[in-house]
């Protein structure tokens, strides 16, 4: 139960490197948010990526809206690259259920039909609920149901992961 | 202190949009973030989004309207919900038909959510009060009552090119009597922290006691524009007015109506608004009203993003 969650630096520095080989400057990212924008815009830079990063809030598309209600705080999604026929990666903090990333290729199609998505994410937690895998990722890591893995960024723009208690989203 | 507010739900989340009279801060701040993130939805290949699929939507319109009807329903088609216009001015009601039996039969086809425009002041409230618990209320105009979705795009149009509500001065110009949306306006400017609130008008066209909401009374354009930062015309509601309280429209445009040479009193970078449809050559000159401070039709484009805002908040608070 105790064991300690890898630095968010390290393993940010280890997708890094396990993208390099696998994008060209012509790969455009698009972070999701809130945790995958500061992924995203650290990735952007040290890939020397040309096309100009993007951001995306799925609120518009969770399958849990008829539950729960829309997300009080809905950032509005930014993409200033044309998506036809673009090599995308997605960036996300934390891969758990993979809804937040079927809500994202939901609405990444009704801006075009890219050429192809790939998805990076910090951590796998596994718990996958629907038929969704990442082509990198920082580590693997499980918790409990009952936990989550926060991704924060400090004043500084160190990123760094919590646990925190409490149901999975 | 708990004041019963027939807008919210037991947990104060908002169920209906009744007026904006009494809407907490937090609330018209939600509505208009949200209807930010709508705004680029707007602008892609594709407009839609899936949160109100499968839901069924009643435009209930007994009083015309085109604007204001079209981008509900433009801003319900955009959220894949499905719609129905109803113009029950020309069907059941003509027929005798009570409001409360037409709401209750659109509710028997399985309505999600009634938009509502009525003459009579408290419609809205009225088929609020009688719907089942899981039916949304929206006020498209009630009477002289009140028009919240106007005044909320009104907010985020000021919003969008003021950036900050906490130091602007803001004249609302015109027939503030007949006026619901000015209701509306004032109440969300007040509530937004709007520092000043000024109504310019003739005193036949002023209710007796606006001062008691909060806003400064001029009758001279001159002053009254003197440094604003948002000049909001009103319509001149011909169809409202009962008596004479007006000479004439000629007459109304010489004092109150918008000329360059008036608005040359606001601030240079001041914007000019209009809820529509506009009285050319009786509240606003075409110079004006077409002219680079005027922001008119950005407002209704604005508009679909705030109803859209509204109704995905309402129906997703279940």
């Amino acid at each position: 139960m105790n064991k300690s969650l890898p630095d968010a630096e390290d393993l940010l520095a280890r997708l890094a490197e396990r993208m390099r080989a696998n994008v060209t400057p012509d790969t455009a990212l698009i972070g999701i948010h809130t945790g995958g924008v500061w992924l995203a815009q650290r990735l952007h830079k040290a890939l020397a990526l040309k096309q100009p990063l993007g951001t995306i809030d799925v609120s518009f598309y969770r399958d849990d809206y008829g539950s729960r209600g829309l997300h009080p705080k809905v950032r509005p999604s930014d993409i200033p690259f044309e998506v036809v026929d673009a090599d995308i990666v997605l960036v996300d903090d934390v891969l758990y259920t993979g809804r937040t990333i079927r809500a994202a290729m939901n609405e990444l199609f009704d801006y075009g039909r890219p050429q192809s998505i790939r998805l990076a994410a910090l951590i796998d937690r596994g718990g996958r609920q629907l038929p969704i895998a990442a082509q990198f990722i920082g580590a693997e890591f499980s918790v409990p149901d009952t936990e989550q893995i926060e991704l924060r960024k400090s004043d500084e723009g160190r990123l760094s992961l919590v646990l925190t208690r409490q149901g999975a989203r | 202190m708990t004041v019963s507010n027939p807008q919210l739900d037991v947990n104060g989340e908002l169920t209906h949009l009744l007026t904006v009279e009494g809407l907490p801060r937090e609330i018209i701040l939600r509505i208009l973030d949200t209807a930010h993130s709508f705004l680029s939805v707007g602008e892609r290949e594709i407009k839609k989004v899936p949160l109100l699929r499968g839901k069924a939507i009643f435009n209930l319109f007994f009083e015309a309207s085109t604007r204001t009807r079209t981008t509900f329903e433009i801003a319900a088609k955009r959220l894949s919900a499905d719609v129905i216009n109803l113009n029950v001015g020309t069907s059941s009601q003509s027929k005798g038909e009570t409001l409360l039996d037409t709401v209750a039969n659109l509710s028997a086809m399985h309505a999600d959510m009634f938009v509502v425009r009525h003459s009579q002041s408290g419609a809205a409230h009225l088929i609020a009060r009688h719907v089942a618990p899981y039916i949304h209320v929206i006020n498209a105009g009630d009477g002289r009552h009140a028009h919240p979705t106007q005044g909320l795009l009104d907010m985020f149009t000021i919003r969008h090119y003021k950036k900050e509500f906490s130091a602007l001065r803001v004249a609302i110009v015109g027939d503030v009597l007949h006026s619901r949306v000015a209701r509306s306006q004032i109440h969300a400017l007040t509530t937004l922290g709007v520092p000043e609130v000024r109504v310019i008008g003739p005193r036949t066209l002023l209710p007796s006691n606006v001062s008691e909401l909060g806003v400064h009374v001029y009758h001279d354009m001159t002053t009254g524009l003197k440094d604003v930062d948002v000049v909001i015309m009103l319509r001149l509601q011909n169809e409202r007015m009962n008596g004479a309280l007006l000479p004439s429209a000629q007459e109304f445009f010489k004092y109150y109506g918008l000329t360059p040479e008036k608005l040359a009193n606001a601030k240079r970078d001041a914007i000019v608004m209009h809820p529509g449809p506009m009285n050319r050559g009786i509240e606003i000159e075409s110079s004006v009203a077409d002219g680079r401070q005027s922001v008119i039709l950005p407002q209704v484009t604005f508009g679909i993003a705030v109803r859209m805002a509204v109704m995905s908040i309402l129906a997703g608070n279940a």
